[in-house]
């Protein structure tokens, strides 16, 4: 096979080499220059990269194009999750700049590993293929792993950061497996080509095929945290500097849902009734069990772990779905989710001193007397999070349930609602008032 | 009606206005920020006046109508508009709301600025949802009510506030996201049938559902109502956040809020489901029975005076919905009717029960007795509302449950009997009540050294009791104001249910023509 590049394909991933070039030039910059400043420029680097990266990605929407041999595509659906990396990004390195101080995280690595995972999540949500997915998977994944544990001397830090990635690699096995068998059936990696196959005359849904989408849905449902593969998100959430908490609550797991869509809404589309039937038994497993386990939480940084567990609950019913306007509502659901989540742990990190987090609840009571400003915004995040409108938690509620009860799911919808009410429960007397009052 | 000043708008975003400049007021001002709050609210219920005067009582189309595209692709708008229903809801709210801000003036010392700062965000959300005839916009101020009631009872409430904050909270929105369901549910089925699609509930009311579908949609809509309300057996919240709400709480909640309830069904979910409506008036007829007797027997065994109360509401509010559900011109006045007094007398005694709580600390009958020697205009005023609440002739009350009684005996003759224990009922536990705290000898020593009325809790009783004789002695201009809306709304319901009816009626074998 000749492989051809044709020149002007690289004007399409002008982003992905802005977000390149700033970590490279971070790290050196970090590298080389003297300790002081060199820190600070990697923060300027990665501020000024994201946000020349999101400007450029803008220009990209509505371009609708496949480049290099199909391995990756250019669409709305990934240019908006790479605009909302690209936005976590710069929310992460503003909230970044004083923890890491604090903390004493070194910062050209830092902000380095910050940006290639926004790469990998670029990679991973623009891509058109098994093998590029995978390949931003993992560029994501492993900055993670060492970001986790770059609380140098924290116990919790590093145990995090170990336990998530053994589980971590162990999870992306199970992916590619999955893609194997996937590859081993019908022979094509290619997401289109896997679509366009199973809806050909000599498609037949053996078993192999079904096992390879299974244990994909696995991998995938490490990545978003859904139950039963959650196990590692409260101790990873809670263990990592409380700026990556908010990185991968946020952007790793819209940018694995991004990938989780395509795939099965490019890919799988056809087979809808095969897997969305797991996928409802995981959505409804999910939310309860996110949101139970919330509920018993007395150390914010673990509600919130919890809580994002529920949250891919809720998307997750939008998946079921599985139409166009269940796609539109997982994305509007991934970006309200993306503000009030990082809102909320930024007042965590505020509120913060060095070595101890006070993530403990009861270190949050009569903060309305000491910090009125600071209740308040917490107060709004956690209303949104539970999902009162007029916030923007409701609105994404609002999609997600219309969406299910669109297609018919009533009974999906009806579990939903209950356990937004279970989230009320949660969010009021913990956090906004009870102990924030 | 042509007009081009937004009132309702201007009205439901006042307040609003108000909270947010309160907010930059400096906390150590307190005695500026009660004096503003005062006089905003008393500006809010001036504007509201209008709405009273200029209100059309000839015809029962909405008036004051505002309509905005809020989002069209959706078919979302910011539809207001008001009847002679809502009308006059309004009016209460506004009014209460100037009694609550008064009656806090001296009892909230914590917090003040945040206190009046939910106070007015409640007021903004209650007279929204009064106003909103889009379903979207109605379900946002439904539960935009919630948050700042639910921070009144659980920052400023008593000892267990916290748990009935939270039992408030969760009973109210358990109701109100299965509501949500079901709106979405209609939205859906109505832009499936005809392609239009919209919030719009007057749009929605054309809706063409099937019966069956009708009874789960109305069961949703009927459960989040029932409980606001609330019905038996979703009363359980209610005595409890009555008893730890502040006493501006409690009013305004026994006040307003549980109107809303009984809104709900009047606007949304009877019009909207008629055939369910017909299917269903038994058991909301039974159930609201259960509801006045029961409330009434709780009563008598109460030795709390604010949970007496919290129960005498179960009561009360089972007459409105036994009213609404008679389904006739009587019945439906009698009901609205006996909203608003029901918000003026039981607002009435949550206050003297406050005024009462402030000087003794204690609310227990048990600790009271003879206090109609210590404080005599207390006694007289308590004697004028408890009398009221009882619905003595010539007290406000008696208007509204000889209407709905009146009603009820045309509807369903059964009905009308066991409703009427009720009423005795109410005079056995309220009289019992007066006679322990107020009559007989001065067994606690505290109780004589408790003080009058000042001048300001003697203003907060006078427009009280004001308004128990006027709506008592001359009922003729409230319900006149009502009277297109309630005709226009029983032909409506008529013309829908009758379908049903007959199709119900129709002797097996012949085939039924429904449409």
């Amino acid at each position: 096979m000749v492989v051809t590049i044709p020149e002007w394909a690289f004007g399409y991933i002008i982003p992905e080499i802005i977000i390149t070039i700033s970590a490279i030039i971070g790290l050196l910059v970090a590298a080389f220059g003297r300790k002081e400043s060199g820190g600070a420029a990697a923060s300027a680097v990665a501020l000024v990269g994201s946000g020349m990266a999101l400007v450029f990605t803008f220009f990209l929407w509505d371009v609708n194009t496949s480049i290099f041999n199909n391995l990756y595509t250019i669409d709305n659906f990934g240019t908006f999750f790479k605009g909302l990396a690209l936005i976590v990004s710069l929310l992460v390195t503003l909230l970044s700049f004083r923890y890491v101080d604090r903390e004493g995280i070194i910062k050209g690595e830092y902000y380095a590993l910050l940006l290639f995972g926004v790469l990998g999540m670029m990679v991973m949500v623009s891509s058109n293929h098994f093998i590029t997915i995978f390949i931003g998977l993992e560029v994501m994944s492993i900055s993670i792993y060492v970001l986790c544990g770059l609380l140098s001397g924290n116990r919790a830090s590093a145990e995090a950061s170990l336990k998530y990635f053994l589980l971590g690699a162990f999870a992306t096995a199970f992916l590619l497996y999955g893609m194997a068998l996937i590859y081993a059936t019908t022979g094509i990696l290619d997401i289109r080509g896997i679509a366009k196959y199973v809806m050909s005359g000599n498609f037949s849904l053996t078993p192999m095929f079904m096992i390879g989408m299974a244990l994909i849905i696995v991998g995938f449902g490490f990545k978003t945290a859904s139950v039963p593969f959650h196990m590692w998100t409260p101790d990873v959430y809670q263990g990592a500097p409380t700026s990556i908490t908010a990185y991968m609550a946020t952007g790793i797991k819209a940018a694995a849902f991004g990938a989780f869509l395509r795939v099965f809404y490019t890919a799988f589309a056809p087979l809808l009734m095969n897997w969305s039937e797991m996928l409802w038994v995981i959505a409804v497993a999910t939310m309860t069990l996110g949101n139970i386990t919330a509920l018993v939480q007395n150390d914010v940084k673990r509600m919130l772990a919890y809580s994002s567990i529920a949250h891919a609950g809720y998307i997750l019913i939008a998946f079921v779905v599985g139409d166009q306007g269940s796609s539109a509502s997982i994305l509007y659901y991934l970006l309200a989710y993306t503000f009030m989540n990082i809102g909320a742990f930024a007042i965590v990190i505020i509120l913060g001193r060095k070595g101890t987090e006070n993530t403990g609840i009861e270190s949050y009571a009569g903060l309305a007397g000491r910090h009125p400003l600071l209740a308040l915004s917490m107060t709004i995040f956690l209303l949104s999070l539970a999902g009162i409108p007029p916030l923007a938690g409701f609105m994404g509620k609002f999609y997600v349930f219309s969406a299910a009860i669109k297609a018919q799911y009533y009974w999906l919808a009806v579990i939903g609602v209950l356990n937004t009410v279970r989230r009320g429960s949660l969010l009021l007397p913990e956090s906004c008032h009870g102990h924030v009052f | 009606m042509n007009q081009t000043f937004p009132l309702l708008s201007t009205l439901i975003f006042f307040p609003l206005a108000g909270a947010l400049l309160l907010l930059l007021v400096p906390r150590r001002h307190a005695l500026f920020i009660k004096a503003s709050v005062l006089i905003w609210t008393l500006l809010e219920f001036a504007l509201s006046l209008p709405l009273f005067y200029r209100f059309n009582e000839k015809t029962a189309a909405m008036q004051f109508v505002e309509l905005k595209e809020w989002y069209p692709e959706w078919g979302i708008s910011y539809l207001l508009g008001i009847d002679g229903i809502s009308m006059l809801l309004i009016m209460l709210t506004t009014f209460i709301t100037i009694l609550c801000i008064l009656c806090s003036w001296e009892s909230i010392k914590d917090k003040i600025k945040e206190y009046y700062v939910s106070f007015l965000l409640l007021e903004t959300a209650m007279i929204g949802a009064l106003c909103a005839l889009d379903l979207v916009l109605f379900y946002i101020f439904w539960e935009l009510m919630l948050i700042p009631m639910y921070l009144l009872i659980g920052v400023w409430g008593g000892p267990n506030r916290i748990y009935a904050a939270v039992k408030f909270f969760l009973f109210t929105m358990a109701g109100s996201v299965l509501m949500l369901l079901a709106i979405m549910a209609l939205y859906f089925h109505f832009g499936g049938e005809t392609g239009v699609y919209t919030f719009n509930v007057f749009d929605l009311y054309k809706a063409e559902i099937p019966v069956v579908k009708q009874y789960w949609l109305f069961a949703a809509f009927a459960f989040s109502f029932a409980i606001k309300v609330p019905m038996f057996p979703f009363h359980t919240w209610l005595p409890d956040a009555h008893t730890e709400a502040p006493t501006a709480g409690s009013v305004i909640l026994a006040g307003v809020l549980l109107k809303m309830g009984v809104y709900g069904f009047i606007r949304f979910a009877m019009p909207l489901f008629p055939a369910a409506v017909v299917a269903a008036t038994p058991l909301i007829s039974w159930l609201a029975i259960i509801g006045i007797i029961y409330g009434a027997v709780m009563c008598i065994m109460q030795t709390d005076l604010k949970r007496l109360i919290a129960y005498s509401s179960v009561s009360h509010l089972g007459y409105v919905m036994l009213g609404i559900f008679a389904l006739n011109m009587q019945g439906f006045e009698g009901g609205i009717y006996q909203m608003l007094n029901h918000g003026v007398s039981t607002g009435g005694l949550f206050l003297i029960v406050g005024m009462i709580y402030e000087r003794r600390h204690t609310r227990m009958i048990a600790d009271f007795g003879g206090l109609s020697k210590i404080m005599p205009r207390l006694a007289a005023f308590f004697m004028i509302v408890t009398l009221s609440s009882i619905a003595l002739p010539g007290t406000n009350g008696f208007v509204g449950e000889f209407l709905i009684l009146l009603g009820t005996f045309r509807s369903n003759m059964l009905y009308g009997v066991l409703a009427t224990t009720g009423v005795i009922l109410g005079a056995v536990y309220m009289l019992w009540m007066f006679q322990r705290v107020m009559f007989g000898k001065i067994t606690k020593e505290e109780n004589t050294r408790l003080t009058d009325l000042t001048k300001r809790e003697t203003v907060i009783l006078c427009s009280i009791v004001l308004f128990v004789f006027l709506m008592g002695l001359y009922p003729g201009p409230f319900l006149k104001k009502m009277d297109a809306s309630a005709t226009g709304y029983l032909k409506y319901m008529q013309a829908k249910t009758s379908v049903y009816k007959a199709a119900e009626n129709v002797p097996p074998g012949r085939p039924a023509d429904v449409k």
